[in-house]
C-alpha cells in the first residue's frame, strides 16, 4: 500500500434506502490506492448497492462517497472515466464477438486510437482469447465471458476497479485464473473492490470488508480477522452424526454456537471446561462422541460468529 | 458531445441491427405489405354498384332506359326483376344496392306529357355509397332523358328545349380524374412511417435493459445525449429507406403524379422521420419492457394517425373539439405537406405553417427525449 497517496476510496455514512428498506446503512470504507479489498457478505447484504453507488448509478440516501478524488453524487461522470466496473450479471453485448465488445467500449471509454489496438490485443491475450476474438459473445462459456468482461472495463486503464461478484457461476478453475488476473492488475497499481460470497476467494484479499444487513460488521486483513477474539474457544468435533450432533449442542450450557461444516462440527465454546463436558454431555443424548480437537478459527468461523453476533445485538438492543 | 463515442454507440447498434436479420426484415417488409394492403384495400371511388330494374312495361322506350343503366361504368350485375316480390327479395338480402322501377304506363305518361315518372329504392345501410348510387342514378337517368326529349321534340316536329338551362361546366384541379387514389395514397405513406418509425425506436432503450446490458453501459462516460442519437441514427437510415421505399411506390406503382420538389419532400420527409422515431425512443426510454414499448407505441400511433391524420377522413369536417385534438397528430402535417407537394406542386412558402408545426414537433421530442434518459438505476 502506498504510504501517502491519497483513499482510492472513500465512504462516508454511505447509506441507502428503498422506500421503507434500508440497503447500506451508514457505511463508512477508506480503501487505499493498489489495495484488494474483498467485500464478502451474504446474498441481501447490500454489497451490490454499495458498489453500484460508489459507480454512481445509484443515488446515496444519505451519506458521501468519492472514488479516485471525485465525489460520487457531484461528479459521476469523472468517476465513471476513472473506474472499470462489472455489473454482477453478465451484461456485454451477446450478439456482438468478442473484439466488437471490445471496439465498442474502447469508443465509449475514448482509449487514444494509437493505443487502442494494442490494448484490444492485450485485452483478448489477458482473456485467454486467441482464436476466439471473432465469435459472439453469446456462444462463449462462463469463464471466458467473465474475463472478456474484465477485459472490457480496464480498456480504458481505470486506476479503480469494481467487480460485482465476478465469479459467480465460474467453474473453479476459471476462478483461480481470474483471481490472478486480478493480482496482476493490482500490481500495477490498480485499487479493486471485488465482492464475492466464496470464502476461499477472501484469502486472496489484501484486506476484506465484511458486511451484512447493509453495515460493515468487521474490516481487515485476513490474519487479523482470524486473530479475531470470537468470546470463546473453537473446537472441531468429528466422527459424529452431525446433524444429531448439532441439536444437541445448541441445548448445552456453555455453547456459544455450533456450525457444521462439511462432516464435521465447529463448536465455539465458552470455556475449556466446556469442551470437556462435551462428551459425556453427548453420551447422555445417546449421541456417539466422536474426536474433538481445539482448531485455529478460519475466515468462515469468524464471518458466521461476527454475522450471528450482531443479529444478537440487534435483537438484544430492539428488545 | 464526444464524435468518438456517438460513432461507438451508432457502429454498435448497427452491428446488433444486422445481426438481427428478423427485426431487420420485418423493418424493410412492413411498409411494403402496408402500403400494398392501405394502397389496394382504401378506395373511396364507388364503381360498380350492382343494381336491379323491375321493369313493368317491357315497352321499347323503357328498354331504352334499362339499356343505358346496363351500359353503365357505375353499375354492374344489372339484373331485371319481374315481380314486386322479387323487389322484396333482393333488397332484404342484399343483392342489390337499389331497384329502380319504370312503372307499367310509363311510354304512355311520357309521349302524352313529356314527362314519365321511374321509382328507385335504395338499401341506405351504407348512407354514403347509396348517396353515391343515387347521383350516378340520376346521372344516367338525365342522360336518357335528354334523349327522350330529343327524339320526342323531333317526332312532334318541334325544336328541343334549348332556353331556361344553365350551363354548367365544372373542372377540376390538381386531380383531373377525381381519382380518390390520388388523394389516399399520399396519406397512406405518412401513417406507415408514423406505424413504423415508432416500432423501429420503441425497442432500443428496453431491450438494453431487458438484456441487461444497460447497467454496463450506464456505467461509462457515455452521456444520454450520445445514447439517444447512438440509438436513433441507424434507424433513422432504415426509416428513410422504408420512407424512399413507400414514395417510389406511390409515384410509380400507383402513379399518384408528383409535382413538386423533391427537395422539399426530401426534408419534410426527413423531419417527419426524425418525429416519429423520437416519439418511440421516448417511449422506450419510459417503458423498460421492449413488449410494453412497443404496444404502447402502436396504440398510441395508430389511432391518431389512422382516425385525426385527415388521411382518409376529411379534419375540417370534424367537431370542433375533435379538430382542435387532431392539432396534437403530427402524422397531419405531413399528410398535408405530402398531398400539397405531390398534387399541388406547392412551395415551402406554401406549408410554412405545417412545416413549422412539423419542425417544433421534432425540436420538442428530441428535446425531450434527450432529458428523459437517466444514467441510473434509480
Amino acid at each position: 500500500m502506498t504510504g501517502n497517496a491519497p483513499p482510492a476510496v472513500v465512504a462516508e455514512g454511505l447509506t441507502k434506502r428503498f422506500g421503507a428498506f434500508t440497503a447500506v446503512d451508514g457505511l463508512d470504507l477508506t480503501i487505499a490506492t493498489g489495495e484488494v479489498v474483498g467485500f464478502i457478505g451474504p446474498n441481501g447484504a447490500g454489497k451490490s448497492t454499495t458498489i453500484r453507488m460508489l459507480c454512481g448509478l445509484l443515488r446515496p440516501s444519505a451519506g458521501r462517497a468519492s472514488v479516485a478524488g471525485f465525489d460520487v453524487g457531484r461528479q459521476p461522470e469523472a468517476v465513471r472515466a476513472h473506474i472499470g466496473y462489472m455489473s454482477q450479471k453478465f451484461s456485454l453485448y451477446g450478439d456482438l464477438t468478442c473484439r466488437e465488445n471490445l471496439r465498442f467500449f474502447g469508443g465509449i471509454y475514448r482509449v487514444p486510437r494509437p493505443v487502442m489496438e494494442e490494448r484490444i490485443r492485450f485485452a483478448i491475450a489477458m482473456a485467454g482469447l486467441e482464436g476466439r476474438e471473432d465469435r459472439l459473445v453469446s456462444t462463449l462459456a462462463g469463464g471466458w465471458k467473465q474475463r472478456l468482461a474484465l477485459g472490457c472495463a480496464i480498456l480504458h486503464r481505470p486506476p479503480v476497479l469494481f467487480l460485482d461478484e465476478p465469479t459467480s457461476g465460474v467453474e473453479p478453475e476459471a476462478r483461480r485464473r481470474f483471481w490472478d488476473l486480478i493480482h496482476t492488475l493490482a500490481a500495477g497499481g490498480v485499487t479493486i473492490l471485488v465482492s464475492t460470497h466464496y470464502m476461499d476467494e477472501a484469502e486472496y484479499c489484501n484486506r476484506i470488508a465484511l458486511i451484512d444487513a447493509g453495515r460493515l460488521v468487521a474490516m481487515g486483513s485476513p490474519g487479523e480477522l482470524r486473530g479475531l477474539d470470537l468470546g470463546g474457544a473453537l473446537f472441531e468435533l468429528g466422527g459424529v452424526a452431525a446433524g444429531a450432533a448439532l441439536a444437541a449442542l445448541r441445548e448445552m450450557p456453555g455453547v456459544i454456537e455450533a456450525a457444521i461444516f462439511g462432516d464435521r462440527l465447529h463448536v465455539l465454546v465458552r470455556d475449556a471446561a466446556t469442551a470437556e463436558r462435551m462428551g459425556p454431555f453427548l453420551k447422555r443424548r445417546a449421541v456417539e462422541p466422536g474426536a474433538l480437537r481445539p482448531i485455529a478459527p478460519s475466515l468462515e468461523d469468524v464471518f458466521v460468529r461476527l454475522v450471528a453476533r450482531r443479529s444478537e445485538e440487534e435483537e438484544g438492543g430492539g428488545a | 458531445m464526444s464524435p468518438r463515442r456517438l460513432f461507438a454507440m451508432a457502429f454498435k447498434e448497427m452491428l446488433q441491427i444486422w445481426r438481427d436479420p428478423h427485426s431487420l426484415a420485418i423493418a424493410l417488409l412492413m411498409p411494403m405489405m402496408q402500403m400494398v394492403l392501405l394502397g389496394y384495400g382504401i378506395s373511396l371511388d364507388i364503381r360498380g354498384v350492382p343494381l336491379c330494374i323491375y321493369d313493368q312495361e317491357r315497352s321499347q322506350t323503357s328498354r331504352a332506359l334499362v339499356q343505358r343503366f346496363v351500359a353503365s361504368d357505375w353499375f354492374t350485375g344489372v339484373r331485371v326483376l319481374d315481380s314486386d316480390r322479387a323487389v322484396r327479395e333482393v333488397m332484404d338480402n342484399g343483392d342489390c344496392a337499389g331497384v329502380v322501377t319504370i312503372p307499367v304506363d310509363f311510354s304512355r305518361v311520357f309521349t302524352t306529357t313529356g314527362s314519365g315518372p321511374v321509382q328507385a329504392v335504395f338499401d341506405a345501410t351504407d348512407s354514403n355509397t347509396t348517396n353515391i348510387a343515387i347521383g350516378y342514378a340520376q346521372g344516367v337517368v338525365a342522360l336518357t332523358t335528354a334523349d327522350f326529349e330529343m327524339r320526342w321534340a323531333q317526332a312532334h316536329g318541334l325544336l328541343p328545349r334549348t332556353v331556361g338551362a344553365v350551363d354548367f361546366q365544372p373542372r377540376v384541379w390538381f386531380n383531373e380524374g377525381l381519382e380518390s387514389s390520388y388523394f389516399i395514397i399520399p396519406g397512406v405513406v405518412a401513417v406507415i412511417l408514423a406505424l413504423v418509425g415508432a416500432q423501429l425506436t420503441s425497442l432500443t432503450i428496453s431491450r438494453e435493459w431487458e438484456r441487461g446490458t444497460m447497467e454496463q453501459l450506464i456505467s461509462t462516460p457515455v452521456t444520454a445525449l450520445e445514447v439517444m442519437l447512438g440509438k436513433i441514427v441507424p434507424y433513422f437510415l432504415i426509416g428513410l429507406f422504408d420512407a424512399i421505399f413507400c414514395l417510389l411506390a406511390a409515384i410509380f406503382w400507383f402513379h399518384v403524379p408528383f409535382r413538386g420538389s423533391i427537395v422539399l419532400l426530401a426534408l419534410t420527409t426527413a423531419l417527419f422521420t426524425v418525429v416519429v422515431l423520437g416519439i418511440g425512443y421516448l417511449l422506450s426510454v419510459r417503458i423498460r419492457s421492449q413488449l410494453g414499448a412497443s404496444q404502447i407505441a402502436l396504440i398510441l400511433t395508430l389511432l391518431p394517425t389512422t382516425m385525426l391524420s385527415g388521411y382518409t377522413f376529411p379534419i375540417d369536417q370534424m367537431p370542433a373539439p375533435i379538430r382542435a385534438v387532431s392539432l396534437l397528430v403530427y402524422a397531419r402535417y405531413y399528410v398535408t405537406i405530402l398531398r400539397a407537394v405531390f398534387l399541388k406542386g406547392s412551395s415551402a412558402l406554401d406549408l410554412l405553417g405545417p412545416i413549422l408545426a412539423l419542425a417544433l414537433y421534432a425540436l420538442a421530442i428530441v428535446w425531450i427525449a434527450a432529458r428523459a434518459f437517466r444514467k441510473s438505476l434509480d
